[in-house]
Protein backbone atom coordinates (compact mmCIF):
# COMPACT_ATOMS: atom_id res chain seq x y z
CA UNK A 1 0.00 0.00 0.00
CA UNK A 2 1.66 3.36 -1.38
CA UNK A 3 1.15 6.62 1.03
CA UNK A 4 -1.17 8.10 -1.07
CA UNK A 5 -4.11 5.67 -0.76
CA UNK A 6 -3.12 5.24 3.07
CA UNK A 7 -4.17 8.90 2.93
CA UNK A 8 -6.83 8.16 1.36
CA UNK A 9 -8.16 5.52 3.72
CA UNK A 10 -7.27 8.10 6.68
CA UNK A 11 -9.20 10.75 5.66
CA UNK A 12 -11.90 8.20 4.42
CA UNK A 13 -12.27 7.17 8.36
CA UNK A 14 -11.99 10.34 9.92
CA UNK A 15 -15.02 11.61 7.06
CA UNK A 16 -16.96 8.82 8.87
CA UNK A 17 -16.09 9.81 12.04
CA UNK A 18 -17.16 13.23 11.56
CA UNK A 19 -20.13 11.81 9.44
CA UNK A 20 -21.52 9.77 12.79
CA UNK A 21 -21.04 12.29 15.12
CA UNK A 22 -22.97 14.85 12.95
CA UNK A 23 -25.49 11.72 12.37
CA UNK A 24 -26.15 11.28 15.95
CA UNK A 25 -26.55 15.24 16.64
CA UNK A 26 -29.15 15.39 13.88
CA UNK A 27 -30.95 12.15 14.65
CA UNK A 28 -31.13 13.55 18.49
CA UNK A 29 -32.13 16.91 17.56
CA UNK A 30 -34.89 15.74 15.03
CA UNK A 31 -36.42 12.69 17.94
CA UNK A 32 -36.79 15.61 20.54
CA UNK A 33 -38.14 18.23 18.79
CA UNK A 34 -40.32 15.74 16.04
CA UNK A 35 -41.69 14.43 19.68
CA UNK A 36 -41.48 17.94 21.60
CA UNK A 37 -42.61 20.55 19.56
CA UNK A 38 -46.06 19.39 18.74
CA UNK A 39 -46.50 19.45 22.74
CA UNK A 40 -45.21 22.50 23.23
CA UNK A 41 -48.02 25.41 23.23
CA UNK A 42 -48.55 28.78 25.23
CA UNK A 43 -50.43 27.12 27.80
CA UNK A 44 -47.68 24.44 28.50
CA UNK A 45 -44.79 27.12 28.65
CA UNK A 46 -47.49 29.40 31.63
CA UNK A 47 -49.41 27.02 33.52
CA UNK A 48 -48.17 25.61 36.61
CA UNK A 49 -47.66 21.72 35.92
CA UNK A 50 -50.31 19.19 37.26
CA UNK A 51 -49.55 15.98 39.78
CA UNK A 52 -52.69 14.00 38.78
CA UNK A 53 -54.86 16.03 36.07
CA UNK A 54 -53.68 15.82 32.66
CA UNK A 55 -52.81 19.32 30.72
CA UNK A 56 -50.73 20.43 33.09
CA UNK A 57 -47.61 22.84 32.64
CA UNK A 58 -43.60 23.61 32.95
CA UNK A 59 -43.72 27.21 33.87
CA UNK A 60 -42.11 26.88 37.13
CA UNK A 61 -40.01 24.66 36.13
CA UNK A 62 -38.73 26.38 33.24
CA UNK A 63 -38.50 29.59 35.53
CA UNK A 64 -36.61 27.76 37.94
CA UNK A 65 -34.53 26.00 35.76
CA UNK A 66 -33.41 29.52 34.32
CA UNK A 67 -33.19 31.38 38.35
CA UNK A 68 -31.11 28.03 39.59
CA UNK A 69 -28.85 28.76 36.68
CA UNK A 70 -28.73 31.98 37.25
CA UNK A 71 -27.65 31.74 41.43
CA UNK A 72 -24.84 29.13 40.56
CA UNK A 73 -23.74 31.43 37.73
CA UNK A 74 -23.67 34.05 40.24
CA UNK A 75 -21.54 32.34 42.99
CA UNK A 76 -19.20 30.39 40.50
CA UNK A 77 -18.29 32.72 37.73
CA UNK A 78 -16.79 35.54 39.98
CA UNK A 79 -14.85 32.68 42.60
CA UNK A 80 -13.95 30.81 39.42
CA UNK A 81 -12.14 33.46 37.25
CA UNK A 82 -10.60 34.78 40.59
CA UNK A 83 -9.00 30.87 41.16
CA UNK A 84 -8.43 30.70 37.24
CA UNK A 85 -6.52 34.53 38.02
CA UNK A 86 -5.03 32.96 40.89
CA UNK A 87 -3.50 29.73 39.52
CA UNK A 88 -2.26 31.82 36.58
CA UNK A 89 -0.67 35.01 37.56
CA UNK A 90 -0.23 34.38 41.79
CA UNK A 91 0.95 30.98 42.19
CA UNK A 92 4.42 30.60 42.39
CA UNK A 93 5.36 27.06 40.43
CA UNK A 94 5.81 24.10 42.74
CA UNK A 95 4.38 21.60 44.93
CA UNK A 96 1.45 23.19 46.93
CA UNK A 97 0.27 24.82 43.44
CA UNK A 98 0.45 21.24 42.04
CA UNK A 99 -1.55 20.21 44.70
CA UNK A 100 -3.85 22.84 44.48
CA UNK A 101 -4.30 21.89 40.47
CA UNK A 102 -5.00 17.91 41.49
CA UNK A 103 -7.21 18.89 43.65
CA UNK A 104 -9.32 21.28 41.24
CA UNK A 105 -9.01 18.04 38.13
CA UNK A 106 -10.39 15.44 40.51
CA UNK A 107 -13.30 17.80 41.98
CA UNK A 108 -14.03 18.42 38.25
CA UNK A 109 -14.31 14.57 37.62
CA UNK A 110 -16.52 13.48 40.55
CA UNK A 111 -19.99 12.37 39.43
CA UNK A 112 -22.85 14.57 39.76
CA UNK A 113 -24.31 12.31 42.24
CA UNK A 114 -21.94 12.28 44.37
CA UNK A 115 -22.26 15.76 44.51
CA UNK A 116 -25.88 15.60 45.04
CA UNK A 117 -25.45 13.45 48.54
CA UNK A 118 -22.83 15.84 49.52
CA UNK A 119 -24.82 18.50 48.57
CA UNK A 120 -27.49 16.85 51.08
CA UNK A 121 -25.49 16.71 53.80
CA UNK A 122 -23.96 20.06 53.77
CA UNK A 123 -26.15 22.39 52.33
CA UNK A 124 -29.86 21.00 53.14
CA UNK A 125 -28.90 18.88 56.69
CA UNK A 126 -26.18 20.45 57.99
CA UNK A 127 -27.61 24.45 57.49
CA UNK A 128 -30.95 23.38 58.33
CA UNK A 129 -32.18 25.19 55.17
CA UNK A 130 -34.23 22.00 53.72
CA UNK A 131 -34.31 21.90 49.73
CA UNK A 132 -33.66 24.92 48.64
CA UNK A 133 -32.77 26.71 45.61
CA UNK A 134 -29.28 28.01 47.13
CA UNK A 135 -28.19 24.82 47.91
CA UNK A 136 -29.44 23.63 44.66
CA UNK A 137 -26.83 26.27 43.92
CA UNK A 138 -24.22 25.02 46.25
CA UNK A 139 -24.00 21.29 45.25
CA UNK A 140 -23.75 22.83 41.75
CA UNK A 141 -20.80 25.26 42.13
CA UNK A 142 -18.95 22.82 43.86
CA UNK A 143 -18.89 20.59 40.41
CA UNK A 144 -18.89 23.91 37.72
CA UNK A 145 -16.14 25.68 39.76
CA UNK A 146 -13.18 23.73 38.78
CA UNK A 147 -13.88 23.84 35.19
CA UNK A 148 -14.49 27.88 35.43
CA UNK A 149 -11.17 27.82 37.49
CA UNK A 150 -9.59 25.72 35.16
CA UNK A 151 -10.86 27.37 31.81
CA UNK A 152 -10.31 31.13 33.30
CA UNK A 153 -6.46 30.09 33.95
CA UNK A 154 -6.02 28.22 30.50
CA UNK A 155 -7.32 31.82 28.71
CA UNK A 156 -5.37 33.84 30.91
CA UNK A 157 -2.53 31.86 30.41
CA UNK A 158 -2.82 31.96 26.29
CA UNK A 159 -2.45 35.71 26.68
CA UNK A 160 0.77 36.75 24.74
CA UNK A 161 3.42 38.09 27.42
CA UNK A 162 4.29 41.01 25.23
CA UNK A 163 0.79 42.35 26.22
CA UNK A 164 1.50 42.06 30.10
CA UNK A 165 4.95 43.13 29.76
CA UNK A 166 3.57 46.61 27.86
CA UNK A 167 1.55 47.66 30.45
CA UNK A 168 3.70 46.32 33.60
CA UNK A 169 6.66 48.38 31.43
CA UNK A 170 4.36 51.83 31.91
CA UNK A 171 4.21 51.94 35.53
CA UNK A 172 1.05 49.85 35.83
CA UNK A 173 0.49 47.51 39.05
CA UNK A 174 0.08 43.88 38.26
CA UNK A 175 -3.33 43.77 39.34
CA UNK A 176 -4.31 46.92 37.67
CA UNK A 177 -3.02 44.94 34.38
CA UNK A 178 -4.54 41.97 35.22
CA UNK A 179 -7.86 43.68 35.32
CA UNK A 180 -7.73 45.90 31.96
CA UNK A 181 -5.24 44.11 29.95
CA UNK A 182 -5.16 40.37 30.44
CA UNK A 183 -8.99 39.72 31.45
CA UNK A 184 -10.71 41.87 28.63
CA UNK A 185 -7.99 39.41 26.28
CA UNK A 186 -8.85 36.56 27.92
CA UNK A 187 -12.62 37.04 27.83
CA UNK A 188 -13.61 35.72 25.12
CA UNK A 189 -12.40 31.97 26.29
CA UNK A 190 -13.61 32.35 29.50
CA UNK A 191 -16.66 32.86 28.39
CA UNK A 192 -16.52 29.78 26.25
CA UNK A 193 -15.63 27.69 29.37
CA UNK A 194 -19.15 29.65 31.12
CA UNK A 195 -21.40 28.85 28.36
CA UNK A 196 -20.19 25.18 28.41
CA UNK A 197 -20.63 24.81 32.52
CA UNK A 198 -24.03 26.60 32.03
CA UNK A 199 -25.03 23.63 29.80
CA UNK A 200 -24.32 21.40 32.47
CA UNK A 201 -25.84 23.49 35.06
CA UNK A 202 -29.04 23.75 33.01
CA UNK A 203 -29.49 19.93 32.11
CA UNK A 204 -27.95 18.65 35.61
CA UNK A 205 -30.83 16.54 37.23
CA UNK A 206 -28.38 14.02 39.53
CA UNK A 207 -27.28 16.98 42.04
CA UNK A 208 -30.48 18.52 41.88
CA UNK A 209 -32.82 16.16 43.46
CA UNK A 210 -30.78 16.16 46.79
CA UNK A 211 -30.23 19.46 47.15
CA UNK A 212 -33.34 21.97 45.41
CA UNK A 213 -35.64 19.12 45.45
CA UNK A 214 -38.85 17.67 43.54
CA UNK A 215 -41.31 20.40 44.55
CA UNK A 216 -42.16 23.96 43.79
CA UNK A 217 -44.64 25.98 46.11
CA UNK A 218 -47.47 27.83 44.40
CA UNK A 219 -45.49 30.76 43.53
CA UNK A 220 -47.29 34.00 42.88
CA UNK A 221 -45.46 36.05 39.79
CA UNK A 222 -46.26 39.55 41.09
CA UNK A 223 -44.36 39.13 44.20
CA UNK A 224 -41.15 40.29 43.94
CA UNK A 225 -40.14 40.36 47.24
CA UNK A 226 -37.38 38.00 47.61
CA UNK A 227 -38.06 37.13 51.35
CA UNK A 228 -41.69 36.23 51.11
CA UNK A 229 -42.51 32.63 50.54
CA UNK A 230 -44.59 32.94 47.44
CA UNK A 231 -42.41 34.84 45.67
CA UNK A 232 -40.27 33.34 42.23
CA UNK A 233 -37.11 35.35 43.72
CA UNK A 234 -36.95 33.91 47.19
CA UNK A 235 -33.32 31.61 47.33
CA UNK A 236 -35.03 29.87 50.47
CA UNK A 237 -37.42 27.98 48.38
CA UNK A 238 -37.22 24.48 47.12
CA UNK A 239 -37.48 24.32 43.44
CA UNK A 240 -37.97 21.77 40.74
CA UNK A 241 -36.01 22.52 37.33
CA UNK A 242 -37.03 21.24 34.03
CA UNK A 243 -34.46 18.38 34.09
CA UNK A 244 -35.66 16.97 37.47
CA UNK A 245 -39.44 17.64 35.93
CA UNK A 246 -38.44 15.02 33.32
CA UNK A 247 -36.74 12.74 35.70
CA UNK A 248 -39.41 12.46 37.84
CA UNK A 249 -42.78 12.55 35.89
CA UNK A 250 -41.27 9.25 34.39
CA UNK A 251 -40.41 8.01 37.19
CA UNK A 252 -43.41 8.58 39.84
CA UNK A 253 -45.43 10.62 37.52
CA UNK A 254 -48.98 10.30 38.30
CA UNK A 255 -50.47 12.40 35.69
CA UNK A 256 -52.05 10.55 32.54
CA UNK A 257 -50.11 12.75 29.94
CA UNK A 258 -46.57 11.53 31.21
CA UNK A 259 -45.05 10.97 27.65
CA UNK A 260 -46.45 14.29 26.16
CA UNK A 261 -45.10 16.34 29.34
CA UNK A 262 -41.95 14.87 29.04
CA UNK A 263 -41.12 14.95 25.59
CA UNK A 264 -42.24 18.71 25.25
CA UNK A 265 -40.25 19.61 28.59
CA UNK A 266 -37.06 17.76 26.82
CA UNK A 267 -37.89 19.84 23.40
CA UNK A 268 -38.27 23.19 25.61
CA UNK A 269 -34.91 21.92 27.45
CA UNK A 270 -32.82 21.49 24.60
CA UNK A 271 -34.49 24.84 22.48
CA UNK A 272 -33.87 26.73 25.59
CA UNK A 273 -30.05 25.62 26.02
CA UNK A 274 -29.35 26.43 22.35
CA UNK A 275 -31.19 30.07 22.62
CA UNK A 276 -29.08 30.35 25.65
CA UNK A 277 -25.57 29.67 23.94
CA UNK A 278 -26.44 32.07 20.95
CA UNK A 279 -27.39 34.49 22.91
CA UNK A 280 -24.50 34.34 25.45
CA UNK A 281 -22.09 34.11 22.28
CA UNK A 282 -23.97 36.92 20.62
CA UNK A 283 -23.92 39.63 23.68
CA UNK A 284 -20.08 38.05 24.43
CA UNK A 285 -18.22 39.24 20.86
CA UNK A 286 -20.77 42.86 21.52
CA UNK A 287 -18.91 43.35 24.38
CA UNK A 288 -15.33 42.03 22.90
CA UNK A 289 -15.86 44.44 19.96
CA UNK A 290 -16.77 47.12 22.27
CA UNK A 291 -13.56 46.82 24.51
CA UNK A 292 -10.93 46.10 21.57
CA UNK A 293 -12.75 48.82 19.32
CA UNK A 294 -13.01 46.57 16.67
CA UNK A 295 -15.73 47.00 14.11
CA UNK B 1 34.82 33.76 26.51
CA UNK B 2 37.89 33.37 27.39
CA UNK B 3 39.66 36.15 25.07
CA UNK B 4 36.57 38.25 26.28
CA UNK B 5 37.50 38.10 29.67
CA UNK B 6 41.52 38.80 28.66
CA UNK B 7 40.47 42.22 26.96
CA UNK B 8 38.35 43.17 28.88
CA UNK B 9 38.41 46.88 29.91
CA UNK B 10 38.70 48.14 33.22
CA UNK B 11 36.61 50.71 34.82
CA UNK B 12 38.96 53.39 33.61
CA UNK B 13 38.41 52.69 29.66
CA UNK B 14 35.09 54.05 30.03
CA UNK B 15 34.71 57.12 28.82
CA UNK B 16 34.42 59.69 31.31
CA UNK B 17 32.25 62.75 29.88
CA UNK B 18 32.63 65.96 31.30
CA UNK B 19 30.49 67.63 28.50
CA UNK B 20 27.21 65.82 29.51
CA UNK B 21 25.76 64.68 33.48
CA UNK B 22 25.21 60.99 33.74
CA UNK B 23 21.57 59.89 33.83
CA UNK B 24 22.24 56.37 34.79
CA UNK B 25 25.53 55.33 36.87
CA UNK B 26 26.04 51.13 36.25
CA UNK B 27 28.36 50.13 38.68
CA UNK B 28 29.53 46.29 38.69
CA UNK B 29 26.28 44.38 37.53
CA UNK B 30 26.29 41.28 37.20
CA UNK B 31 22.77 38.96 36.46
CA UNK B 32 22.30 35.36 36.57
CA UNK B 33 19.51 33.59 35.49
CA UNK B 34 19.41 30.92 37.99
CA UNK B 35 22.78 29.22 37.84
CA UNK B 36 24.23 31.02 34.93
CA UNK B 37 26.04 34.36 34.61
CA UNK B 38 24.50 36.51 31.88
CA UNK B 39 26.32 39.64 32.43
CA UNK B 40 29.60 40.00 34.23
CA UNK B 41 29.86 42.85 36.34
CA UNK B 42 29.51 45.34 33.62
CA UNK B 43 29.95 49.41 34.55
CA UNK B 44 29.18 52.36 32.64
CA UNK B 45 27.73 55.90 33.10
CA UNK B 46 24.83 56.61 30.63
CA UNK B 47 24.59 60.38 29.82
CA UNK B 48 21.83 62.59 29.61
CA UNK B 49 19.96 63.60 26.79
CA UNK B 50 21.75 61.63 24.37
CA UNK B 51 21.11 58.14 22.75
CA UNK B 52 23.52 55.44 23.83
CA UNK B 53 23.50 52.51 21.56
CA UNK B 54 24.15 48.83 22.94
CA UNK B 55 24.88 46.30 20.23
CA UNK B 56 26.83 42.77 19.94
CA UNK B 57 25.85 39.24 19.20
CA UNK B 58 22.75 37.38 20.28
CA UNK B 59 23.21 36.32 23.54
CA UNK B 60 26.03 38.96 24.81
CA UNK B 61 23.93 40.07 27.73
CA UNK B 62 22.71 43.31 26.04
CA UNK B 63 18.82 42.80 26.43
CA UNK B 64 19.33 41.29 29.85
CA UNK B 65 21.02 44.61 30.89
CA UNK B 66 18.63 46.73 29.07
CA UNK B 67 15.67 45.15 31.05
CA UNK B 68 17.30 45.14 34.47
CA UNK B 69 16.94 49.26 33.91
CA UNK B 70 13.29 49.01 34.87
CA UNK B 71 13.48 45.90 36.23
CA UNK B 72 11.58 43.88 33.83
CA UNK B 73 13.75 41.18 34.79
CA UNK B 74 11.85 40.37 38.03
CA UNK B 75 9.16 38.56 35.39
CA UNK B 76 11.51 36.03 34.87
CA UNK B 77 11.42 33.29 37.74
CA UNK B 78 15.01 32.94 39.11
CA UNK B 79 16.90 35.89 37.72
CA UNK B 80 18.93 37.74 39.74
CA UNK B 81 21.45 41.05 39.52
CA UNK B 82 23.60 42.08 41.71
CA UNK B 83 25.79 45.54 41.73
CA UNK B 84 24.00 49.10 41.52
CA UNK B 85 22.48 51.23 39.07
CA UNK B 86 22.21 54.38 40.20
CA UNK B 87 19.63 56.54 39.12
CA UNK B 88 18.78 60.24 40.95
CA UNK B 89 20.68 58.83 44.11
CA UNK B 90 18.74 55.90 43.91
CA UNK B 91 19.67 52.31 43.72
CA UNK B 92 17.36 50.73 41.02
CA UNK B 93 18.32 47.03 42.04
CA UNK B 94 17.46 48.04 45.88
CA UNK B 95 14.36 45.63 47.59
CA UNK B 96 13.02 49.06 48.57
CA UNK B 97 12.62 50.59 45.42
CA UNK B 98 8.82 50.92 43.88
CA UNK B 99 9.07 48.90 40.94
CA UNK B 100 6.18 51.01 39.75
CA UNK B 101 7.18 54.14 39.94
CA UNK B 102 10.60 53.47 38.39
CA UNK B 103 8.72 52.38 35.43
CA UNK B 104 6.66 55.35 34.96
CA UNK B 105 10.68 57.00 34.93
CA UNK B 106 12.31 54.84 32.78
CA UNK B 107 10.14 53.86 29.99
CA UNK B 108 10.43 50.65 27.44
CA UNK B 109 9.55 49.93 24.04
CA UNK B 110 9.97 46.14 22.97
CA UNK B 111 11.11 44.47 19.70
CA UNK B 112 7.84 43.64 18.66
CA UNK B 113 5.12 46.18 18.14
CA UNK B 114 2.93 45.26 21.09
CA UNK B 115 -0.12 47.88 21.14
CA UNK B 116 -3.09 46.52 23.40
CA UNK B 117 -6.21 45.55 21.77
CA UNK B 118 -7.95 48.93 22.22
CA UNK B 119 -8.84 51.97 20.37
CA UNK B 120 -5.66 54.08 19.38
CA UNK B 121 -6.84 56.48 21.74
CA UNK B 122 -7.14 54.07 24.77
CA UNK B 123 -3.50 52.64 23.65
CA UNK B 124 -2.22 56.26 25.27
CA UNK B 125 -4.62 56.63 27.94
CA UNK B 126 -4.59 53.39 29.14
CA UNK B 127 -1.62 54.28 31.42
CA UNK B 128 -2.66 57.80 32.54
CA UNK B 129 -6.04 56.84 33.37
CA UNK B 130 -3.80 54.69 35.87
CA UNK B 131 -1.75 57.63 37.09
CA UNK B 132 -4.97 59.24 37.87
CA UNK B 133 -5.83 61.63 34.86
CA UNK B 134 -9.34 61.51 34.42
CA UNK B 135 -10.38 64.96 33.01
CA UNK B 136 -11.04 64.15 29.01
CA UNK B 137 -9.74 67.59 27.70
CA UNK B 138 -6.60 66.91 29.94
CA UNK B 139 -6.70 62.93 28.15
CA UNK B 140 -7.43 64.44 24.74
CA UNK B 141 -4.19 67.05 25.15
CA UNK B 142 -1.57 63.82 26.32
CA UNK B 143 -3.03 61.73 23.59
CA UNK B 144 -2.56 64.52 20.61
CA UNK B 145 1.07 65.92 22.24
CA UNK B 146 2.50 62.54 22.25
CA UNK B 147 1.00 60.74 19.33
CA UNK B 148 2.65 64.89 17.37
CA UNK B 149 6.10 63.61 19.16
CA UNK B 150 5.57 60.14 17.99
CA UNK B 151 5.14 62.08 14.61
CA UNK B 152 1.32 59.54 14.23
CA UNK B 153 -0.63 62.46 14.89
CA UNK B 154 -1.17 63.61 10.88
CA UNK B 155 -1.70 59.50 10.01
CA UNK B 156 -4.11 58.62 12.32
CA UNK B 157 -6.06 61.85 14.20
CA UNK B 158 -9.07 60.61 12.08
CA UNK B 159 -9.36 57.81 13.72
CA UNK B 160 -8.26 57.76 17.10
CA UNK B 161 -11.07 55.45 18.14
CA UNK B 162 -10.64 52.62 15.67
CA UNK B 163 -8.47 49.73 16.44
CA UNK B 164 -4.58 49.92 16.86
CA UNK B 165 -4.07 46.51 15.94
CA UNK B 166 -5.65 48.28 12.26
CA UNK B 167 -2.04 50.24 11.82
CA UNK B 168 0.74 49.07 10.16
CA UNK B 169 3.35 47.50 11.53
CA UNK B 170 5.46 51.04 11.60
CA UNK B 171 2.48 52.82 12.77
CA UNK B 172 2.06 50.51 15.85
CA UNK B 173 6.34 50.90 16.88
CA UNK B 174 5.54 54.57 16.80
CA UNK B 175 2.29 54.49 18.74
CA UNK B 176 3.87 51.88 21.41
CA UNK B 177 6.56 55.09 21.45
CA UNK B 178 4.01 57.86 21.99
CA UNK B 179 2.11 55.59 24.77
CA UNK B 180 5.53 55.72 26.49
CA UNK B 181 5.98 59.37 25.42
CA UNK B 182 2.93 60.41 27.45
CA UNK B 183 4.06 58.83 30.99
CA UNK B 184 6.57 61.68 30.42
CA UNK B 185 9.73 59.37 31.82
CA UNK B 186 13.21 60.37 31.52
CA UNK B 187 14.96 57.26 30.18
CA UNK B 188 13.90 55.08 27.61
CA UNK B 189 14.64 51.97 26.92
CA UNK B 190 14.10 50.92 23.36
CA UNK B 191 14.82 46.72 22.58
CA UNK B 192 15.63 46.17 18.86
CA UNK B 193 12.94 48.67 18.13
CA UNK B 194 12.61 48.35 14.49
CA UNK B 195 13.71 45.29 13.85
CA UNK B 196 10.30 43.93 12.92
CA UNK B 197 9.58 47.21 10.27
CA UNK B 198 9.99 47.63 6.40
CA UNK B 199 13.29 50.14 5.76
CA UNK B 200 10.52 53.00 5.52
CA UNK B 201 9.07 52.61 8.81
CA UNK B 202 12.52 51.67 10.01
CA UNK B 203 13.54 55.39 8.87
CA UNK B 204 10.62 57.00 10.70
CA UNK B 205 11.01 55.35 13.70
CA UNK B 206 15.40 56.59 13.40
CA UNK B 207 14.22 59.84 12.64
CA UNK B 208 12.10 60.12 15.87
CA UNK B 209 14.67 58.48 18.39
CA UNK B 210 17.41 61.41 17.01
CA UNK B 211 14.34 63.77 17.70
CA UNK B 212 13.81 62.45 21.38
CA UNK B 213 16.50 62.93 22.29
CA UNK B 214 16.48 66.06 23.22
CA UNK B 215 13.76 65.61 25.98
CA UNK B 216 14.99 62.28 27.17
CA UNK B 217 17.70 60.00 27.14
CA UNK B 218 17.59 56.86 25.27
CA UNK B 219 19.29 53.79 25.12
CA UNK B 220 18.71 51.41 22.25
CA UNK B 221 19.58 47.93 21.36
CA UNK B 222 20.03 47.49 18.16
CA UNK B 223 21.85 44.54 15.50
CA UNK B 224 22.01 47.22 12.95
CA UNK B 225 25.38 48.73 12.91
CA UNK B 226 23.92 51.28 10.69
CA UNK B 227 21.41 52.70 12.46
CA UNK B 228 23.89 52.36 16.17
CA UNK B 229 26.34 54.76 13.81
CA UNK B 230 23.33 56.78 12.69
CA UNK B 231 21.59 57.66 15.56
CA UNK B 232 23.75 57.03 18.39
CA UNK B 233 26.41 59.17 20.48
CA UNK B 234 27.55 56.63 22.17
CA UNK B 235 27.84 53.18 21.33
CA UNK B 236 28.74 49.82 23.84
CA UNK B 237 30.08 46.56 22.20
CA UNK B 238 29.07 43.89 24.91
CA UNK B 239 30.26 40.18 24.63
CA UNK B 240 29.48 36.78 26.68
CA UNK B 241 28.04 39.16 28.76
CA UNK B 242 31.36 41.47 29.06
CA UNK B 243 31.24 45.36 27.92
CA UNK B 244 34.40 45.23 25.61
CA UNK B 245 34.76 48.83 24.25
CA UNK B 246 32.20 51.64 25.41
CA UNK B 247 33.04 54.92 23.73
CA UNK B 248 32.08 57.65 21.30
CA UNK B 249 30.14 56.00 18.19
CA UNK B 250 32.52 58.36 15.89
CA UNK B 251 35.03 56.20 17.32
CA UNK B 252 33.99 52.99 17.76
CA UNK B 253 32.73 52.94 13.71
CA UNK B 254 36.13 54.42 12.64
CA UNK B 255 38.57 53.63 15.42
CA UNK B 256 37.82 51.72 17.45
CA UNK B 257 40.47 50.42 20.33
CA UNK B 258 39.52 46.98 20.58
CA UNK B 259 40.10 44.18 18.29
CA UNK B 260 36.93 42.38 18.80
CA UNK B 261 34.91 45.54 18.09
CA UNK B 262 36.62 45.61 14.95
CA UNK B 263 35.80 42.37 13.60
CA UNK B 264 32.62 42.49 15.24
CA UNK B 265 31.60 45.80 13.49
CA UNK B 266 33.27 44.68 10.52
CA UNK B 267 31.19 41.49 10.01
CA UNK B 268 33.89 39.11 10.34
CA UNK B 269 31.64 37.38 13.71
CA UNK B 270 28.57 37.58 15.30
Amino acid sequence: MNSKSADRIASGIFYLIALIIILILVGLFYYILFNGLKNISLHFLTAPSSNIMAGGGIRDQLFNSFYVLFITMLIAVPLGIGGGIYMAEYAKPGKVTDIIRSCVEVLASLPSIVIGMFGLLMFVNLTGWGYTILGGALALTVFNLPVIVRVSEDAIRSVPRELKEASLALGITHWHTIKTVILPSAFPSILTGIILASGRVFGEAAALIFTAGLSTPRLDYANWNPFSATSPLNIFRPAETLAVHIWSVNTQGLIPDVEEVSSGAAAVLIISVLIFNLLARWIGSMIHRKITATK
Amino acid sequence: MVTATKERPVESKTVPSNRNQTILNVKNLEIFYGEKRAVNGISMAIEKNSVTALIGPSGCGKSTFLRSINRMNDLIPGARAEGEIIYEDLNILSEQINVVALRKEVGMVFQKPNPFPKSIYENITHALKFAGIRKKSELDKVVEESLQKAALWEEVKDRLYKSALSLSGGQQQRLCIARTIAMKPTVMLLDEPSSALDPISNGKVEDLIVELKKDYSIIIVTHNMQQASRISDKTAFFLSGDIIEYDLTEKIFTNPSMKKTEEYISGRFG
